[in-house]
């Protein structure tokens, strides 16, 4: 097993937000009291005037976004997932979203990742209330690169973009050059089924922190003899539909990935597009209709099958293995 | 003045009776709060306060007009029609499917309006963000938000009034609908406001009191306002839901019915009649002993 640098993702949200205000003016970045924890502490020490602590008012961070990206400017609004896709819905949903304004979320802590905190600050919800929002785009990243990959990628993408990442240190899986395209599916190992001709006995399309525990669970199955196609499917909206098709007729089975409710999350998304169609055994990987609880995201992710051996097995069950 | 007052009273007389005739013709609306904000918001855009083309409505050195309280939309879909920014046949549409005119209103379809609003509360962080945007650039321009007396419950007003006071926000100007009126009841049998004056200027607000019937005073309290530097400025104004016509005055059941043909005939008499507008016009009406107050800010 390859060993990777562990990074906090949420070090790659900083630092492509570093890199954003020092070549853009329009840039702005707001946070609600908890700079220190999104790293936008960077850019209030490094570039004051694009930095804007709203204090604890998440609702009117994003009002206030609202009006900066009315009058031109490009905001990122900074705090824990929970609060920002949660407390602030109704902006995002109603002023954002109903305009298509060309504000940027910045969910950090999401997941279970921010482990001993607890339930309270655990964001298991919000893809799925920011991916039912017309106009949104919506995309989980994989670790700190991607993070900042998918941060510039986002300032640059026009509309209302909800990035997700997580607290914790996690694997640095790609590197500088790594293709980073929001709405395409990333290929992470396995055969590439959208090269014709190429088959898997099983598709496995994981986002976020999940994403290293799906490549681990290919590795497992290869060791059985079962192939197994790995996918980053980073973007949750709009989904890459042609990954999926190729997916959907390629393998045997579909499975899904992610650290986030099962109901309403990306495996939510990939089931509603492939039931309607092209109709494929599909097993999905995520929370259960529960709240998480205090620990060490290690024991979190254990406690709440979070794992490579929850994905393998889910798969080894879907091919009756 | 008088003639000053004429003009921009006969304006209003035009928009009230737009205002009733769409949420007539549509069949369902908010005649009340519409009928309460006509002064305020045609002295602004009559008045000579806001600059705006209706030629160009995306002129950049425009000034903005948000409307937070969403269910006035009928208010201003009268007055960009009538300021020339599409055509006054639109308001026939009002509501119905396909139309500009959308039940609460749509920016992206509309000419000249800045922002979508339905849902309360919002509407004061938006008009913040476009001050912190005209001051990063540069842009000499004002900001207004039309906020309901009603929608000050929600409590995130009360975080975007402190975002304006913490940043000196002197480019923004809030304007309350003090109407007293709401859906269920009058505010102060729900959730009463007290002494909003008094709430403002402890969160650090300049704030002007006006009857908000008498637009010669509006158009004076958006001078004084603009005068005003260090803190943003909000424009009490004193007004009577539904105002203009007779039977919907102060009437809670008014706050979002649509008048019937009859009912509508006789609200379109009152407005022509100008029912409660003749002390305006008397000739010993002096309006400089009915100047807003000055601003009562601590600062």
């Amino acid at each position: 097993m390859k060993e990777y640098k562990a990074v906090p993702m949420r070090d790659g949200y900083g630092n492509a937000l570093l890199k954003l205000c020092a070549a853009d003016p329009k840039v702005m970045v707001l946070d609600a009291d908890v700079a220190k924890s999104t790293r936008t502490d960077w850019i209030k020490k490094e570039y004051p005037d694009h930095f804007l602590d709203m204090g604890i008012s998440e609702q009117d961070m994003v009002g206030t976004a609202s009006g900066m990206a009315l009058g031109g400017l490009i905001p990122f609004c900074s705090t824990y997932g929970v609060f920002l896709a949660g407390r602030a819905w109704d902006q995002i949903r109603t002023t954002v979203c109903y305009n298509n304004l060309n504000v940027k979320l910045g969910g950090a802590h999401a997941g279970l990742s921010v482990g001993r905190d607890g339930a309270t600050h655990q964001a298991l919800e919000d893809v799925a209330i920011m991916r039912v929002l017309p106009n949104m785009t919506v995309v989980v990243p994989c670790d700190s690169l991607e993070t900042e990959k998918a941060t510039l990628a986002a300032a640059a993408y026009p509309g209302p973009v909800y990035l997700r990442f997580g607290r914790e240190a996690v694997p640095v899986i790609t590197d500088e050059d790594t293709e980073f395209e929001i709405g395409r599916a990333r290929h992470v190992s396995g055969p590439e089924l959208r090269n014709a001709g190429e088959i898997a006995d099983a598709a496995i399309f994981a986002n976020g922190p999940m994403v290293r525990e799906a490549a681990i669970a290919a590795e497992k199955l290869a060791a059985e003899g079962i192939t197994a196609a790995v996918y980053d499917l980073h973007t949750v909206k709009p989904l890459d539909e042609e990954a999926l098709l190729a997916a959907a007729e390629s393998a045997k089975v579909i499975v899904t990935a992610e650290e986030h409710q099962l109901a309403g999350g990306m495996g939510g998304a990939v089931s509603e597009f492939l039931s309607v169609r092209h109709p494929v055994l599909m097993r999905m990987i995520g929370v259960d209709d529960s709240f998480g609880e205090s620990g060490s995201p290690d024991q979190l992710y254990d406690k709440y099958g979070l794992r490579a051996e929850n994905i393998a097995a889910a798969a080894r069950g879907a091919l009756g293995r | 003045m008088t003639e000053e007052r004429e003009r921009l009273m006969a304006i209003c007389r035009q928009v009230r009776s737009d205002i009733v005739s769409m949420i007539g013709k549509a069949g369902s609306g908010h005649p009340g709060g519409s009928l309460s904000a006509t002064e305020l918001v045609c002295g602004l855009y009559f008045g000579g306060i806001l600059k705006y083309r209706p030629e160009d409505p995306e002129w950049e050195g425009r000034d903005r007009f948000i409307l937070s309280k969403g269910h006035a939309g009928p208010l201003l879909y009268s007055v960009l029609a009538r300021a020339g920014f599409y055509s006054p046949d639109e308001m026939q549409h009002l509501r119905e499917l396909g139309s500009i005119l959308q039940g609460h209103p749509h920016a992206e379809r509309i000419p000249g309006f800045e922002c979508s609003a339905g849902s309360l509360g919002q509407g004061l962080s938006v008009a913040n963000g476009l001050a912190f945007a005209f001051r990063r650039t540069g842009h000499p321009g004002r900001v207004y938000c039309l906020m309901g007396d009603g929608e000050l419950q929600e409590g995130s007003v009360w975080e975007a009034v402190m975002t304006a006071a913490q940043h000196h926000l002197d480019n923004v100007c809030a304007l309350v609908d003090y109407n007293h009126v709401q859906l269920d009841d009058t505010v102060e049998n729900i959730k009463a406001l007290g002494d909003l004056c008094e709430k403002f200027t402890d969160f650090g607000w300049n704030a002007i009191e006006v009857d908000g019937h008498d637009v010669i005073n509006v158009v004076e309290a958006y001078k004084i306002a603009e005068a005003l530097k260090g803190a943003p400025t909000v424009i009490i104004a004193n007004t009577v839901k539904g105002k203009g016509v007779s039977y919907m005055e102060g009437d809670p059941a008014w706050h979002g019915t649509a008048p019937n043909a009859e009912q509508l005939e006789r609200a379109l008499s009152d407005i022509a009649g100008g029912n409660g507008f003749e002390k305006y016009l008397e000739e010993d009406y002096d309006s400089e002993e009915e100047a807003p107050e000055g601003e009562v800010s601590p600062l």
